[in-house]
């Protein structure tokens, strides 16, 4: 399954609740105000850190630019549009709006 | 309401830029307001701290950069910018990563600065 956040983990209790419901091997893509959550030396890396250690985790690169983040957090991926459609493609979708 | 002095009006940026139009349309009413020459005060607290980091490029998911916009507050009459301290450390951000000079308070000195105003405007 591809999880999908695009809320601040400051703002919205979205990624919570989605890490509550993930299962081992799915996918969790966040984007728009959900590439907060991978800002490194923020209150949350140690639980996004955690989620990268069980699932795999992505931030959309353009996302992260347009907001002036240029360091993540360690074990997430940065992923692009392509790569963001190709996961959308291969699994069933599940967006934490 | 008459008033022998100036008003007094704060705009509390409490939104990131991008996912909503809070940020871009508090600082759009801010260069508007500023056109009248009153008391202005700005307030970024929460996620509104991301609002003034710098080195943002918006060109990969094709919306207007305005960000930089932000530097003419203080040309603007704009000249008491507070930030949060605590949403800044939250956010692992320090007054460097910011594009503009701005003074790191608390809530509670954010809070008596807000008791002193006429208008408080939410964004």
């Amino acid at each position: 399954m591809l999880h999908t956040v695009n809320k601040s983990p400051f703002d919205r209790s979205a990624l919570a609740s989605c890490l509550a419901s993930a299962q081992p091997d799915d996918h969790i893509l966040l984007f728009e105000d959900g590439v907060f959550a991978a800002k490194a030396g923020t209150k949350y890396e140690s639980m996004v850190k955690e989620a990268a250690g069980k699932y795999k985790v992505y931030a959309l690169g353009p996302d992260l630019q347009a907001r002036g983040i240029d360091a993540i957090v360690d074990g997430v991926e940065i992923c692009d549009y392509a790569g963001f459609v190709a996961l959308a493609a291969d699994n069933v979708m599940c967006p934490w709006l | 309401m008459a008033r022998d002095r100036l008003t007094k009006i704060m705009f509390m940026c409490r939104q990131a830029p991008y996912g909503s139009v809070y940020a871009y349309e508090g600082l759009e009413v801010m260069l508007i307001f500023a056109a009248y020459e009153q008391e202005y005060a700005a307030a970024f607290v929460d996620d509104g701290v991301f609002d003034l980091k710098k080195d943002k490029d918006s060109s990969g998911i094709g919306m207007k950069e305005f960000s930089t916009t932000y530097r003419v507050m203080e040309d603007y009459g704009i000249e008491k910018v507070y930030v949060d301290g605590q949403s800044m450390k939250d956010r692992g951000l320090t007054p460097d990563d910011l594009m503009i000079p701005v003074e790191v308070v608390d809530r509670d000195t954010i809070a008596k600065v807000m008791a002193e105003q006429d208008v408080v405007l939410p964004f």
